[in-house]
């Protein structure tokens, strides 16, 4: 049961970064919310890739090829994940920032959906 | 609709996802059981086929150098996205900010400014040192952008603005960071004209160890750092400027 721990981690990460995101009562707490559901597809990347026993697929003189090590396709993902995530966040912000302008809010409560 | 009423309506989809990511991730392996064999094929080649030693560079900047390719065309039209949405705001910010024309520019704090003299350049020298060892440790272009990026973030906030323009002229960045996201592409242009095939890696693989090894992977590298490292400065100065009276730029 405990090596399915981390998958649980990952469903338990996404689900209350949503419920933090429908619970919120201010556009830049939603956006933080987003980035821990965001955060839960790291976990979860990371966590299939994992094996027994390995280190970092990361060679060098002390760690000849051979020895056994995680895999890196995941890696690779998670860190390209994490940059294009950072500006994305940056992006919504940005829209945030254009809400209070134009509504003087940022609460989603106050926000109409239409106005002419 | 109140709070309390969307919690509760929140709590029957929610459950039945739970069920269903639980449901597909008890038919997964168990963790620490990894099923292969594509990363145990790559962790078995990569180093004697590319004379890496960081394998996830090269699954990053080679095998899969494409889809890095497309990621980063992501990242630059987030930050293009960012221009696009700040664009019309600039002038307004200057008609709202009128009660704040004549205020007083606190004076820069020797301190603080002396600081950042010494701060700022090994903030980068690190981020250099972190990009050019891409594929010998773990780091690359990615990691080294970010922490570039930081590097500029604090030369603005503890420097005088038209000190921290001299770090970063304005014009110099917005064009690196086009040139950055360009060369990628180039590149893979390149090597489709050496050999046929779009990020072949055509370059020779050099010495195991050596920074200049691994054929094609520390250019593509060097192209994602300076992209990733201007593209935040764009952004932060984005950021930065909704808050700051304009006034290097009217003169």
């Amino acid at each position: 049961m405990t090596l399915y721990l981390p998958y649980a981690l990952v469903v338990w990460l996404f689900l209350v970064g949503v419920f933090g995101i429908v619970r919120s009562r201010n556009l830049i707490h939603a956006v933080l919310c987003l980035a821990v559901v965001q955060s839960s597809t790291y976990v979860f990347l990371i966590a299939i890739g994992f094996k027994r026993n390995a280190g970092a697929p990361i060679f060098s003189a002390d760690v000849p090829v051979g020895t056994p090590a995680v895999d890196p396709v995941v890696h690779a993902l998670t860190l390209t994940d994490i940059v294009v995530a950072t500006v994305v966040t940056a992006l919504i912000l940005t829209m945030a920032i254009q809400v209070y302008r134009i509504t003087g809010t940022l609460d989603p409560e106050k926000l109409r959906p239409m106005s002419g | 609709m109140s709070p309390r009423l969307r919690a509760w309506l929140f709590l029957p989809p929610a459950l039945a996802v739970a069920a269903l990511m639980l449901y597909g991730m008890a038919g997964l392996r168990p963790f620490g059981f990894y099923p292969g064999p594509y990363g145990d094929v790559l962790d078995a080649v990569a180093t004697a086929q590319r004379h890496v030693l960081n394998v996830a560079t090269a699954v990053n900047f080679d095998y899969r150098g494409f889809d890095t390719l497309v990621e980063e065309f992501i990242f630059f039209t987030a930050i293009a996205g960012i221009a696009v949405l700040f664009r019309a705001q600039v002038g307004d910010a200057r008609v709202t900010d009128e009660a704040d024309v004549d205020r007083e520019i606190p004076a820069e704090s020797d301190g603080i400014g002396w600081m950042c003299y010494g701060f700022v350049p090994l903030t980068f020298a690190f981020a250099c040192y972190m990009a050019v060892h891409a594929q010998l440790t773990p780091g690359g272009g990615f990691q080294g952008g970010a922490i570039a990026g930081s590097a500029f973030a604090l030369a603005y906030m503890g420097l005088h603005y038209s000190t921290y323009r001299k770090f970063a002229p304005q014009k110099a960045v917005d064009a690196v960071e086009a040139a950055g996201a360009g060369a990628y592409a180039v590149i893979g242009i390149a090597t489709m004209i050496a050999s046929g095939i779009f990020l072949a890696n055509v370059l020779p693989l050099g010495e195991k160890g050596s920074i200049v090894s691994a054929g094609t992977i520390p250019v593509i590298n060097l192209c994602v750092f300076v992209e990733i490292a201007a593209g935040f400065i764009v952004c932060l100065e984005f950021f930065f400027k909704q808050t700051r009276r304009i006034e290097e730029e009217e003169s």
